[in-house]
C-alpha cells in the first residue's frame, strides 16, 4: 500500500517535472491550457458536438441492423449461397480496407457531383452513408465471430427439436452470439463516435471543424481540449453502461441455471 | 521579458539606422549594415532565406506555372504572382540574391502551431488579427484586402445587392479563414455556413450545388471566376468591419528579430512605389466589384 503510494507519487512527480522542464513548455501550456478560452469556446464547441452525436446515433442504429444482416448472409451454409457469401466477403474486405476518410470524401463530394435529380446533396447525409458502409463491414465481422462461437451442437439440437434453420438462428444461435460480442460491439461504437470527426472533411462545422475554426481565429489549441473532453464525457458513461449490461446478463443466466 | 528588452533594443537600433539611412539618402546601404545586415540575421538556415507557403499556391498570389515539383499550380521560386514577387523584393532589400531563397511547403494550420518553426517567414494570404498576433508575429501589411462573394451565374443569390439579402442562402468558406469569420460575424446566414479544408473543396461544393456561394478574398475571387468555376460570378465585395482594414502580413515565430528588418524593407517598398507597381502588375485584373452593404 505504502509502496504503491510512494511509487505513484514518484512516478507522476518525475513525469510532471520532465514535461514542465521541456524548453517549449511555456509555449505548450499557453497554446493548450487557456482556461478563459476554454470556458469561452465550450458552448460553441458543444453545439457543434451535437452534430456528431446526431450522426453517430443515426448511423449506429442502422449499422446494428445492417451488420447483423451481412453477418447472417456470410454464415449461410451450402454451395447455393456461395455468390451471397462471396459478395458479403468482398464487401467487408473492401470497406475495411479503404480508409474511412476516403470513403467519406469520395461519396460526399462524388455523389452530389453526379448531378442526378433526387440524389441528396446534403453533406451530413453522405457522411452517415459512408460511416454506415464502413462500420457495417467492421461490425458484421464482430457478429460473425459471435455466431461462429456458438457451438454447432446448439444448432443441431434446435433443428432436431423441429425448429427451422431460420428459427434456430433467431431463437438459439443469435441470442447467445450477440450476448458474447457486446464488449467488442461497444468498442466499434466508440470508434464510430470518434470517426464522426472525419465528417469535417466535407465542410460540416462539427466538433473538429469548430475547434479548428477557433484555433485559426485565436492561434490556440485549447478548443481541441474542449472537444476531447466532450468525447470522453460521452464514451465513459457508455462503457459503464455496457459493464452493467454484461453484469445483468450474467446474473440472469445464473438465475436461469439455478431454476433449471 | 528578455525578448521584450531585446525587442526594444532592436527597435531603437532599427530607428537609429533608419534615421541614418534617410540622412545619407542611401536606403539600400542601410539594409546591409547593423542588426539587419545579412550576416547578422538569425536564420533557419545560415546564409539563405527559408520561406514557406501552402501547396498548391494559387494565382494571382503565386504564378509561374507548374514548373518545379513538388509545387502544384504555381512555382514560388518563379518570383511571379504577387506574394512571390513581394517575397523576392523583400529578400533583395535584405541583401539576398534570388538563388539564396528556399521555399518550403507548410499548410496554413502548421504555420502558427507551437514548436520551432522551420521557416524564416510564412506568407499565404494570412490576415492579421490581434488574437493571432498574440501567438505569432506579423509583419506590416503587404496587401489590404476585402472579402468577396462568388456564386454561379443565374442562381438567385447572384442577384443579391445587400448583405441582408444573403441571409437565406447556404454559404461556405475555407476553414479557419477570416472569410469564414466574415460569414459568421457579419452575414449571419440563417443556415449554418460550411467550413472547408481547402478552397478547392469549397469550390467543388459550389459546383455541386451543395452551397449557394463562397466567400474568398477579392483577388482570389477573380481567379476563381476566371479559371476555376466556369459559370462563376463575383456577386460583390464586402466592406471592412470594425474600423480597421483587413491586411495580409508575413507570419514569424514570436520574437523573431528578422521581422523588424522585414518591416523596414516593406516600409521602403511601400515608400518607393515598388508595392504599388507589383500590385499593378500581378493584381491588375482585380477590378472593382459592387460593394454589398
Amino acid at each position: 500500500m505504502l509502496v504503491a503510494a510512494v511509487s505513484t507519487v514518484v512516478f507522476f512527480g518525475v513525469l510532471a517535472a520532465l514535461v514542465t522542464q521541456t524548453p517549449g513548455w511555456d509555449r505548450f501550456r499557453d497554446y493548450f491550457f487557456d482556461w478563459s478560452l476554454y470556458r469561452e469556446s465550450l458552448p460553441e464547441v458543444a453545439r457543434a458536438f451535437l452534430i456528431n452525436v446526431r450522426i453517430f446515433l443515426i448511423a449506429e442504429a442502422i449499422i446494428l441492423v445492417t451488420a447483423l444482416f451481412v453477418a447472417v448472409l456470410r454464415s449461410l451454409p451450402g454451395p447455393v449461397f456461395f455468390p451471397v457469401r462471396a459478395l458479403a466477403i468482398a464487401y467487408a474486405d473492401f470497406f475495411r480496407g479503404v480508409p474511412t476518410i476516403l470513403v467519406i470524401l469520395m461519396l460526399g463530394v462524388g455523389m452530389p457531383a453526379l448531378g442526378v435529380e433526387g440524389i441528396p446533396t446534403s453533406q451530413v447525409f453522405w457522411a452517415i452513408v459512408s460511416l454506415v458502409l464502413v462500420y457495417t463491414a467492421y461490425v458484421s465481422e464482430v457478429y460473425r465471430a459471435g455466431i461462429e462461437s456458438v457451438h454447432p451442437s446448439q444448432d443441431a439440437a434446435a433443428r432436431s427439436l423441429g425448429l427451422t434453420r431460420a428459427q434456430s438462428l433467431r431463437f438459439v444461435v443469435l441470442p447467445q452470439a450477440v450476448r458474447r460480442v457486446i464488449p467488442p460491439l461497444l468498442n466499434d461504437f466508440i470508434g464510430l463516435q470518434k470517426d464522426t470527426a472525419l465528417v469535417s472533411v466535407l465542410g460540416v462545422v462539427e466538433v473538429l471543424n469548430q475547434s479548428q475554426i477557433i484555433e485559426a481565429a485565436t492561434f490556440k489549441g485549447t478548443p481541441y481540449l474542449v472537444a476531447a473532453t466532450l468525447f470522453v464525457l460521452l464514451t465513459i458513461p457508455l462503457a459503464r453502461f455496457t459493464d452493467w449490461l454484461i453484469a445483468r446478463d450474467r446474473r440472469r443466466r445464473q438465475v436461469e441455471a439455478v431454476a433449471l | 521579458m528578455r525578448t521584450g528588452f531585446i525587442g526594444v533594443a532592436l527597435a531603437t537600433l532599427a530607428l537609429a539606422l533608419a534615421l541614418a539611412a534617410t540622412a545619407t539618402g542611401a536606403p539600400s546601404v542601410a539594409s546591409q549594415t547593423g542588426s539587419c545586415a545579412k550576416e547578422n540575421l538569425r536564420l533557419v538556415q545560415p546564409g539563405k532565406l527559408t520561406l514557406a507557403t501552402d501547396n498548391p499556391a494559387f494565382p494571382p498570389w503565386w504564378g509561374g506555372g507548374e514548373t518545379r515539383p513538388p509545387w502544384k499550380v504555381s512555382n514560388p521560386y518563379s518570383g511571379q504572382g504577387y506574394e512571390s514577387a513581394v517575397a523576392y523584393a523583400v529578400a533583395r532589400e535584405l541583401g539576398f540574391r534570388k538563388g539564396e531563397v528556399e521555399w518550403r511547403h507548410v499548410p496554413f494550420a502548421q504555420s502558427f502551431r507551437p514548436g520551432k518553426k522551420n521557416f524564416d517567414w510564412y506568407m499565404a494570404q494570412v490576415s492579421y488579427t490581434p488574437e493571432r498576433d498574440r501567438q505569432v508575429d506579423f509583419s506590416n501589411a503587404y496587401y489590404y484586402v476585402n472579402q468577396a462573394l462568388v456564386a454561379r451565374k443565374g442562381t438567385p443569390i447572384a442577384r443579391a445587392r445587400s448583405i441582408a439579402a444573403l441571409r437565406p442562402y447556404r454559404l461556405g468558406a475555407q476553414l479557419g479563414t477570416t472569410s469564414y469569420e466574415y460569414i459568421v460575424d457579419h452575414i449571419r446566414p440563417s443556415s449554418r455556413p460550411l467550413a472547408f479544408r481547402t478552397n478547392d473543396l469549397a469550390i467543388q461544393a459550389l459546383k455541386n450545388g451543395q452551397i449557394d456561394g463562397i466567400v474568398v478574398d477579392l483577388p482570389t475571387a477573380f481567379y476563381v471566376t476566371a479559371v476555376q468555376v466556369e459559370d462563376g460570378v463575383i456577386v460583390g465585395q464586402f466592406p471592412n468591419r470594425g474600423g480597421t482594414r483587413e491586411r495580409f502580413g508575413m507570419v514569424f515565430e514570436q520574437g523573431n528579430p528578422l521581422r523588424r528588418c522585414v518591416n523596414r524593407a516593406l516600409n521602403r517598398l511601400w515608400a518607393n512605389g515598388t508595392i504599388k507597381a507589383l500590385q499593378n502588375r500581378w493584381l491588375a485584373r482585380v477590378g472593382g466589384a459592387p460593394v454589398l452593404r
